[in-house]
């Protein structure tokens, strides 16, 4: 029975299970992850898109132990190489995170301490995990780190405070830090949103780089289609907390099945196309304290019907590897292609 | 090392300012000391006679340059009232204040900040509810009525309840070596409580912070998260607090001395005033002033050692 799982399921470095966070609120519950199943191949790197306050952080901050009261996991399972973490104690986790599984935050400016040097939190991250490492070699290790990441005269960089680094060093020193033990999993929260369109390339090209290096898998949480195409293998769309549509890249591009992926591709301004014409989806993204009883996208949804706005619709298959939550992919693919 | 030489310039000018200032207040207040110090019945002659030593019918410009460059000397005047020299009352005086100041400070910085600590850690976690909440709202009940509660009604409650009911400490004086507590505990109970809500209320801030988020993805327990992530940056503005503190328990230390009958600065000043001894009181202020600003320049330091963004500005 083992055995046989084990040569049926692919190797998954992470996969997260109907997951479900929630903040609870004084005016209630705010489900801002909501049911979520994500699967992490080796070597891959997944990517999760949406719109602000779709929960992508929320779900990342979910598998890192890091959600700050009133929210807490709910329910759901999530593994790591088979290992469940979601019910881990506090203790344990800590000893997974910054080793097995490292996280680069959103905002390069305020996620690095102010009174503390660079090299001395990356050196932090390999003391904690590596007990046998001397203070001189965890240095030299972190300068190392330096190096690969691409920080020039690395030696020097160390000795400095956060507020003397560009944002794209700091980037970078959060890079390394993330890097620095090794991780099996990679999860980088907007990694290049605070960045200039230049150091952006060059980061997302550093990451690339370090996952054929180290061999790890990356979640790349953005909501930029663009370093999507560019990056990912591997696509989850989110809505409201709930995954929406789940594709190749490429498969996703070319056969965009979901009305909402579909706002978000023409969404993406295009060099030549006039720029007050710039398409935007329309309405607002429902409150998650009063979501509507049907499918969660219906009130911005051309598509919607009545039964839209009643019901909500589960993942349906589109092809393999492609699944989308909507009824219009219900029937058969060639309706779905019709739409979309 | 030049902005350590500008701030000392800096304190030099505001210290003679102070003198300045001081000087002429106390010749435009109504009343001579003459008359204070040979009783209102004394005769005219006496009176001129008295005035004429003292220099003070003098000009004020020469009155000034007179005092300033005997002060240069070490010389401060002579008491009027205690017929001593002022730089000797206040050399006696001086340790007395100094050390009642520091054990002060010692239970205001220490107590404020690890109750703001507890509190603040209290309040945070989710584990043991009841108990936490239980504790931070005593801390902090302790914080508020150190705050709200004037300096010589804590020295009265304490000396009625730790001297007098329970006989644990001295009543008065400062001879034996239990005799710095209450008084310590009086004078620094006020700044204790505002110490511990500021360090309170800035860890829970800073705990909110990107960065400890960052620490905590890097595997940190909870424990090293503030020891080594949040306090330092924490203390930034208590350290700003304490500075300011320096002085208003100076001015705190004149209630304590004279409820607990401490020789000190702060007595002598008091002194100084009701007799209208202008040498002594023009010591004693100079000699706080000196005092304030020296505390000042530490806390000034202890805030470029802790902030690195401070420091290489300069
Ligand atoms: N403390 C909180 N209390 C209640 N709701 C919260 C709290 N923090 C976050 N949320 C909710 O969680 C939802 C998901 O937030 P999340 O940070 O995951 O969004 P995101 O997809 O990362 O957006 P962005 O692209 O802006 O980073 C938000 O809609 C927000 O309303
Ligand atoms: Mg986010």
């Amino acid at each position: 029975m083992e055995m046989k799982e084990q040569v049926r399921e692919p190797d998954f470095v992470l996969e997260i299970r109907h997951l479900r966070s929630s903040f609870f609120t004084r005016r209630g519950e705010v489900p801002a992850v909501n049911d979520v199943t994500i699967q992490v191949p080796r070597g891959k790197i997944i990517g999760i898109v949406g719109e602000s306050g779709c929960g992508k952080s929320m779900t990342a901050k979910s598998v890192m132990g890091l959600l700050k009261y009133p929210g807490r996991v709910v329910s759901g399972e999530i593994l790591l190489e088979g290992r469940d973490i979601a019910g881990m104690k506090e203790r344990e986790l800590r000893k997974i995170c910054g080793n097995e599984i490292t996280m680069i935050f959103q905002e390069p400016m305020t996620s690095l301490n102010p009174v503390i040097k660079v090299g001395k939190q990356v050196s932090e991250a390999l003391l904690l995990h590596h007990r046998e490492l001397s203070r001189a070699q965890a240095r030299e290790q972190a300068i190392e780190m330096f190096r690969k990441v691409g920080i020039n005269e690395p030696e020097k960089r160390y000795d400095c405070y956060p507020h003397e680094l560009s944002g794209g060093l700091r980037q970078r020193v959060m890079i390394a830090m993330a890097m620095v033990c090794r991780p099996k999993l990679l999860i980088a929260d907007e990694p290049t949103t605070a960045l200039d369109v230049t150091i952006e390339a060059q980061i997302l090209k550093l990451m690339k780089q370090l996952r054929d290096e180290i061999g790890m898998s990356i979640i790349i949480i953005t909501h930029n289609l663009g370093v999507v195409a560019e990056l990912c293998d591997y696509v989850y769309v989110m809505y409201a907390g709930k995954i929406m549509e789940q594709a190749e890249t490429f498969e996703l591009f070319d056969h965009t099945a979901h009305p909402y992926t579909k706002g978000l591709m023409d969404s993406i301004p295009r060099i030549g196309s006039n720029a007050e014409h710039l398409h935007t989806i329309p309405g607002v993204v429902p409150n998650l304290l009063h979501l509507p009883k049907g499918c969660l996208f219906s009130n911005r949804c051309p598509y919607a019907d009545d039964r839209c706005r009643q019901e909500r619709p589960e993942l349906y298959q589109v092809s393999q590897q492609h699944c989308a939550r909507c009824f219009l992919l219900e029937k058969t693919g060639e309706e779905a292609e019709a739409h979309g | 090392m030049r902005i350590f030489l500008k701030r000392l310039a800096g304190m030099l000018v505001v210290l003679v300012g102070v003198v300045l200032l001081l000087f002429i207040m106390l010749r435009i207040i109504p009343g001579s000391p003459v008359t204070t110090l040979l009783g209102e019945r004394a005769s005219q002659q006496v009176i001129d006679r008295m005035t004429e030593e003292l220099g003070l019918n003098d000009p004020l410009f020469m009155q000034f340059l007179r005092y300033v460059g005997n002060a240069l000397h070490g010389d401060f005047g002579t008491s009027y009232k205690l017929n001593r020299p002022v730089s000797a009352l206040i050399m006696s005086a001086f340790p007395n204040t100094v050390r009642l100041s520091i054990f002060a400070a010692l239970f205001a910085w220490g107590v404020g900040i690890i109750a703001g600590i507890i509190s603040a850690i209290c309040k945070n976690q989710q584990r043991f509810r009841l108990l936490s909440s239980l504790i931070d709202r005593l801390f902090m009940g302790g914080a508020l009525v150190g705050v709200s509660m004037p300096v010589f009604m804590t020295c009265l409650f304490l000396q009625y309840f730790l001297a007098y009911r329970v006989q644990l400490f001295p009543l008065s004086g400062f001879d034996q070596p239990l005799s710095v507590v209450l008084p310590a505990i009086a004078l620094g109970w006020n700044s204790a409580g505002t110490v511990a809500r500021m360090t309170r209320s800035s860890l829970l801030e800073v705990m909110q912070a990107d960065y400890i988020s960052t620490a905590r993805a890097k595997g940190r327990g909870s424990a090293g998260i503030i020891l080594c992530h949040a306090l330092k940056n924490s203390m930034l503005p208590v350290v700003t607090m304490m500075a300011l503190q320096i002085s208003s328990m100076l001015s705190g230390a004149v209630i304590t001395e004279t409820v607990f009958g401490i020789n000190g600065i702060g007595r002598l000043a008091v002194t100084a005033i009701q007799s209208r001894d202008m040498p002594l009181l023009q010591g004693t202020v100079i000699f706080t002033t000196i005092l304030v600003m020296l505390g000042n320049l530490a806390a000034d330091t202890l805030y470029s050692v802790l902030d690195p963004r401070i420091r290489r500005e300069g």
